[in-house]
């Protein structure tokens, strides 16, 4: 399975562990996102949520969609609870009051959670080298409150807080880069991936969970109501952002660059903006600024996967 | 019975944590609170505790941390001060809400501003309603006691919350005192093994933290606060099976020279051995005077407390913190509201002192009774409360 990198669903554990049943918007990516990560995990995990949407559409007390141990303690502090989870885990199992099952430990949170408020939280577990995975589902803005900008909100987008206004053209700043300042950290493997190509995305999770010591994949997870897309299109979406170049897929294993979804010849970034009515009000001028930047970075990346390590 | 050695109250804490084999401390260094971390990650250094020492990168992931390792069901240790206790507000209020079972000793000190990194109690005030069982400890053998008493209490079965032992800063943190240690049987026989209602163990999924509709809010609310109101049958228990085992008999409030004493104080914390000298020194001027302390916060000791002060005609409350703007020292107003409905209400005379380390000598004392006594006999107005001490 692992040369497959189109969408083949047959070819996917049909196991559930993330439920049908939650309260996720029609078409929501990110809700596939997490499915696709339950998938790659199995049972033998435990799972420590932020606060945003994948919480509050899959734990309205009294019910639930885990089929795995699932705990939310608050919004800017998943890393933290992860690492606590781990660290409890591996005293009892030290002192022979628990069974080594080889449990996994997930962080999860929203770009939000992971590159706003939690971002301090994040960086200490990854300092101190917990072994764990934290998967950062980016859909670009706070969806959950009503989509408002975060620092992973990509320039030009208008949201409920970077709104185009007649003087102010939507975001005016460019999108944190999450991923490398996971790689800064020197942690063993950081990989971005996107619930449009689901080959790629199980794989590197599950590569990820098996890898000792921190890791941190973030998914790209369209997210129609507020990219102002048909509930339809998301899949079709995310496969324009990695055929752009907008959002490249790869890995860095041991501080080693890989692109896992080779794009010989990107289209242009207009392929990806236009549809979305996010991007609605951009000028071409606005538009050729992108470019030069999907372009800049885009190349950094492949100078990158040529480094020695 | 263990032995009795001189030792700093901070390190006679971490000792007893040790003793009561914490699975996983997570803490973040604040004055006065960093002896206590300090020796417990040199004795996790040492080997002689078995524990997982998490030196996290703020308090707020301190008390995240121990969410997790104690919802996994190991035995959980944190501590902190002000600032430390404030930036890790937020999560301060959900781990009761989860019904997990950390122990936190809370070194008190005034919050900020202007900065200070001496010793009041406006840090934990700032806490009241956050649910956890809350007690305060007067000397360094309280202190020692309670860390196995809080494993204990929040660890039963039939309680499960987080409990928080409040010592002063630096005047017990600080100090050398005699401290009787517990053997190793003693805390065996004292401390089960933790065995958790809920834990997050791939064998048996639970959800923890689920989000409440208004539809079901309010009860998962009253829930908790019945935990916490029934949390103190095994509150006394467990302080009667100490005393059954050490010698010591520890009470919800404890009470001083009571018997027919027309006029008490009521103190908190390492002030009440200080209030204890000026009680003796006014019984000897023939003066009917007697003292309370409350030991246990949260859940509030009502039948104890109405029953200690039955008779008393004028309670001074010593408090060590301000409401601004409001009705003065919190303890003093939770005092009224407790005897507000009571038939002969005692007076309530409400002095604020102490703030941010500031000495209150016995001399002090006496002169807030003498105060308290004029009030009393209407040659100055009775106030709501007095900030005792302002230099002018």
């Amino acid at each position: 399975m692992e040369q497959f990198n189109v969408y083949a669903s047959r070819l996917i554990t049909k196991k559930e562990h993330f439920t049908p049943g939650h309260r996720a918007c029609q078409g929501c990516a990110e809700a596939l996102a997490v499915r696709m990560v339950a998938k790659a995990l199995g049972k033998n995990v435990i799972v420590a949520s932020a606060t945003g949407c994948m919480e509050i559409i899959s734990s309205p007390l009294p019910f639930t969609n885990w089929k795995v141990p699932w705990i939310h303690v608050a919004f800017e502090n998943a890393a933290a609870v992860a690492s606590g989870a781990e660290a409890g885990t591996k005293a009892l199992i030290r002192k022979g009051k628990l069974v080594d099952k080889g449990t996994v430990f997930l962080g999860m949170g929203g770009d939000g959670a992971t590159s706003d408020i939690g971002l301090q939280a994040l960086s200490g577990a990854f300092e101190r080298g917990h072994n764990f995975l934290y998967v950062c589902y980016d859909n670009e803005a706070y969806m959950n409150t009503g989509i408002q900008r975060s620092s992973a909100t990509p320039f030009g987008a208008a949201t409920t807080t970077s709104p185009a206004g007649k003087q102010i053209p939507g975001q005016v700043t460019w999108k944190k880069n999450m991923p490398e300042i996971a790689v800064a950290h020197n942690i063993p493997y950081v990989a971005t991936a996107c619930s449009s190509y689901p080959f790629d995305l199980i794989q590197k999770v599950k590569k990820a969970a098996s890898i000792k010591g921190p890791a941190y994949v973030h998914i790209l997870s369209i997210c129609p109501t507020g990219w102002r897309i048909p509930a339809d299109k998301a899949i079709w979406i995310g496969r324009r952002a990695v055929e752009t170049g907008v959002f490249p897929l790869y890995e860095v294993e041991n501080g080693k660059y890989r692109i896992t979804v080779d794009v010989p010849e990107l289209r242009p970034v207009e392929d990806y903006l236009k549809p979305q009515g996010r991007f609605r009000h951009l000028t071409p001028e606005l538009i050729e600024k992108i470019q030069t930047r999907v372009t800049k970075e885009y190349n950094n990346l492949k100078t990158k996967t040529k480094l020695e390590t | 019975m263990g032995e009795r050695v001189g030792i700093e109250v901070s390190i006679a804490a971490a000792e007893a944590v040790k003793m009561a084999n914490t699975d996983v401390i997570a803490a973040y260094p604040i004055t006065p609170q960093t002896h206590i971390v300090e020796h417990l990650s040199e004795l996790v250094a040492d080997g002689e505790l078995d524990a997982e020492f998490i030196p996290v990168e703020s308090e707020h992931s301190a008390m995240s941390v121990c969410c997790g390792s104690s919802a996994v069901g190991a035995r959980t240790f944190t501590c902190t001060s002000s600032q430390g206790l404030a930036l890790m507000n937020e999560i301060v209020f959900i781990a009761p809400s989860l019904r997990l079972p950390i122990v936190m000793i809370l070194a008190n000190r005034s919050m900020s501003g202007p900065l200070s990194i001496w010793n009041d109690h406006t840090d934990v005030m700032s806490i009241r309603d956050c649910g956890w069982i809350q007690i305060f400890t007067e000397n360094g053998q309280e202190v020692f006691d309670h860390v196995m008493f809080a494993f204990r209490v929040a660890e039963n079965s039939s309680v499960s919350l987080p409990v928080i032992v409040n010592l002063d800063g630096f005047v017990l943190t600080h100090v050398i005192e005699p401290i009787e240690f517990w053997d190793k049987e003693t805390v065996k026989q004292y401390l089960p093994d933790f065995k958790p209602v809920n834990q997050l163990h791939p064998d048996n999924p639970v959800t923890m933290g689920a989000f409440g509709l208004p539809s079901i809010f309010t009860e998962a609310k009253k829930a908790q606060d019945e935990a916490l109101i029934n949390s103190k049958s095994e509150i006394l228990k467990a302080w009667k099976e100490m005393g059954d085992l050490v010698g010591r008999y520890y009470k919800p409030v404890e009470t001083y020279q009571l018997d027919g004493s027309e006029t008490v104080f009521l103190t908190i914390g390492s002030f009440g051995e200080t209030v204890s000298v000026a009680v003796d020194e006014l019984r000897a001027q023939g003066k009917s005077v007697g003292q309370v302390k409350l030991r246990l916060w949260r859940p509030f000791p009502f039948d104890e407390f109405r029953e200690a002060v039955r008779g008393v005609k004028r309670i001074i409350v010593i408090d060590r913190a301000i409401s601004y703007g409001g009705p003065g020292g919190p303890v003093a107003s939770e005092i009224r509201s407790v005897l507000y409905q009571e038939e002969n209400m005692p007076v309530i005379t409400n002095f604020l002192c102490g703030f941010a380390g500031r000495d209150v000598t016995s001399d002090d004392y006496i002169s807030m009774y003498e105060k308290t006594e004029q009030m009393a006999k209407g040659k100055v107005t009775q106030e709501d409360y007095i900030i005792y001490g302002v230099r002018e």
